[in-house]
């Protein structure tokens, strides 16, 4: 492979418009943010029924998304395709600049956001959230060297343990979102180990979209050519974890329904749940799955139809989180069971949840965020090679 | 770009950000450092708190334990949804799928040896005192509801907006979380919870309280005595509270 020349990016008409549009989506996600704070969560669609909504659908679906988008950096770094070495600080700035705009969410979402500095400085740590603080803190510092060793060539002899030491952390970043709701006993649409593995595979699916959409549109907008190879290599990549997804959703929905007693939940999610239902068969599987697969592995592959087949993906893995987090608080605790229940707090009833426009500002906020680190980072550091094209990736001989 | 434009930029974009956010979030944080107070205390691990609901006395429509928790610790009707609104008591009716039998019971936090919201919650404020009763500490909850998504009995409610004319004694705020203290405010002066002595009052004495590790209080003898379930026992969370007639 040549040398690789890493340039910032020519700031034009077009890059600021953008800046401004993504600066606009910010505004309106911190207008959703002061008026949930200064009204309080009355003027969401949550209720005690629902106690989390739309923001913990976009945050988590960041916070996943960002632990995937590390695939690339780490396919080089850990497991030496020198291809993707050139790729790797794009791939390490999108994770750090997902992540950030997931937990903004999060932590905005917070029936007490001004009291981040307890979340900061009072631990629990039998709470798989307190262990999160640190995963994500975590994430921060050592994705953050990574990416300083990748372009400090002073440092670029440590940037392979790095990228081991972010890839390690990565899985264990995800291991720990899975179980947030792994560990729920009473909520029977959770309680599954399997959630934890899952939420890995769907990252890698969700991460490597992300990243295609992204190294596609900078590409473009910054006119440096995008070889075909490269993009031909992430594509099977990417089908891979596309299959493996719909392999674990498939398997933990048959685990649940070979317990008798999660029939109840699962007929619900599968079949007459009504939206919950339509957005785990036409998002989730549909839209996520079989229609990114047909898109990915049907003969004759552009780049037009690997980015299509990405933008499913990310609008299935939105799909995804609306269903388990959504689906999953709609279905009722069964306190007594075997009896039927009612009462004033809705007990023994499915929950309804229509979210509100605050919540999908402050939501939309957290892909302004996010954006937006990208956007700058890419105009102020060197993170995106001159030439992405065949002959600057191949390697060359002697290597 | 030269290094020079280029660290302007940057400058100029890192302080604008660190300003804003770093003001708004941390300021009113440290505020609250020095509102945070220390745990309840004076409460002794000698003592279980516990409750023993005989459903066979509690009548259907009966709602006289509900209004009486919400005028002692002062829940109104929020302005929301009724969805919204906080219920540290329900009235729950149920009916048998096999044989029809209908009963009617009261269900509230069931103040669990082993409580998940304890355990999930990030930043402790969730917390069991050394006599067994659950609480919140309000001044470290920080209104993640992880304790709402964990709780078997759906027991605790959200604060959804600005609270007004409160129990000085029940302090309750917009953002945290929060469920029955078995009336703590009323224990600590060695009173019974007001949904007890409300039950009691109406003629029905459905509700009993006491401490279960002390085997000379009603309590104690009753369950000693006479079959008696806890909800969702085959979570074994061993609940304070226990119900008869299930």
């Amino acid at each position: 492979m040549a040398t690789t020349i890493f340039r910032a990016i020519e700031a034009k008409g077009g890059y600021y418009a953008l800046l401004g549009v993504c600066g606009l989506f910010l505004l309106l996600g911190a207008f959703g943010y002061f008026q949930m704070e200064h009204h309080g969560h009355v003027i969401t669609g949550m209720d005690n029924q629902m106690v989390w909504g739309m923001p913990h659908v976009i945050a988590l679906f960041l916070i996943v998304a960002a632990s995937g988008a590390l695939n690339v950096a780490s396919t080089a770094s850990v497991f030496g395709k020198t291809i993707y070495k050139p790729l790797a600080p794009l791939s390490a700035l999108l994770a750090l600049a997902l992540m950030a705009g997931g937990l903004a969410v999060l932590m905005l979402d917070l029936g007490r956001s001004d009291r981040m500095i307890i979340a900061a400085t009072h631990f629990n740590f039998k709470s798989v959230f307190a262990l999160n603080v640190f995963l994500y803190t975590g994430f921060f510092t050592i994705v953050g060297m990574y990416l300083w060793f990748m372009l400090e060539r002073r440092m670029n002899r440590w940037s392979s343990a790095a990228g081991m030491a972010a890839f390690i952390w990565r899985l264990t970043l995800t291991t720990g979102t899975g179980s947030v709701f792994g560990f729920l006993i009473a909520r029977e649409a959770y309680q599954s180990a399997l959630l934890a593995p899952m939420f890995i595979v769907l990252s890698f699916a969700y991460g490597t979209a992300l990243f295609l959409l992204t190294l596609a549109a900078t590409c473009a907008a910054a006119r440096r050519p995008l070889g075909g190879m490269v993009v031909q290599r992430l594509k099977n990549l990417l089908a891979t974890f596309v299959a493996a997804s719909l392999y674990f959703v498939a398997v933990f929905h048959l685990t649940n329904l070979y317990f008798t007693r999660n029939h109840g939940v699962e007929q619900f999610i599968l079949v007459d749940g009504g939206i919950i239902s339509g957005v785990f068969w036409i998002g989730q599987v549909v839209i996520g799955g079989a229609l990114p697969l047909l898109l990915l592995l049907a003969p004759g592959t552009t780049l037009g139809r690997i980015l299509v087949a990405c933008a499913a993906i990310v609008v299935g893995g939105l799909a995804q989180m609306y269903v388990t987090i959504i689906g999953g608080q709609a279905w009722p605790l069964d306190l007594f069971p075997g009896y039927a229940a009612s009462s004033s707090f809705f007990d023994g009833e499915i929950h309804n949840y229509a979210p509100s426009l605050v919540e999908m500002l402050l939501g939309l906020g957290g892909f302004a965020i996010a954006a937006l680190i990208v956007i700058i980072a890419l105009k102020v550091l060197r993170v995106l090679p001159e030439k992405l094209d065949d002959a600057a990736l191949l390697p060359q001989p002697g290597e | 770009m030269s290094d020079h434009t280029r660290r302007k930029f940057l400058g100029a974009a890192g302080l604008t950000g660190l300003a804003g956010s770093g003001l708004a979030a941390l300021a009113p944080g440290v505020h609250l450092i020095s509102l945070a107070a220390a745990h309840a205390n004076g409460a002794s691990s000698k003592v279980r708190w516990g409750m023993l609901v005989d459903t066979t006395r509690c009548a259907s429509g009966c709602n006289a334990c509900v209004t009486a928790c919400a005028t002692e610790n002062a829940i109104q009707p929020g302005t929301g949804r009724p969805a919204q609104s906080s219920q540290w008591i329900r009235k729950i009716e149920l009916n048998e799928f096999k044989t029809g039998r209908a009963l009617s019971l009261p269900m509230m936090c069931q103040h669990c040896e082993q409580p998940p919201c304890v355990d999930v919650c990030p930043t402790g404020a969730s917390f069991k005192r050394a006599d067994g009763i659950v609480l919140v500490d309000r001044h470290i909850c920080i209104g993640c509801r992880y304790c709402m998504m964990a709780c078997p009995y759906k027991a605790r409610s959200f604060v959804h907006e600005p609270l007004t004319e409160q129990n000085p004694e029940v302090p309750r705020g917009k953002g945290c979380v929060e469920s029955c203290t078995l009336c703590v405010q009323r224990i600590d002066k060695g009173q019974q919870p007001a949904c007890v002595e409300a039950c009691t009052k109406n003629g029905r004495s459905a509700m009993l309280f006491g401490d279960l590790n002390d085997p000379a209080s009603e309590i104690a003898k009753r369950i000693a005595t006479t079959p008696t379930s806890q909800v969702r026992a085959d979570l074994r969370l061993n609940p304070g509270v226990r119900y008869q007639g299930i």
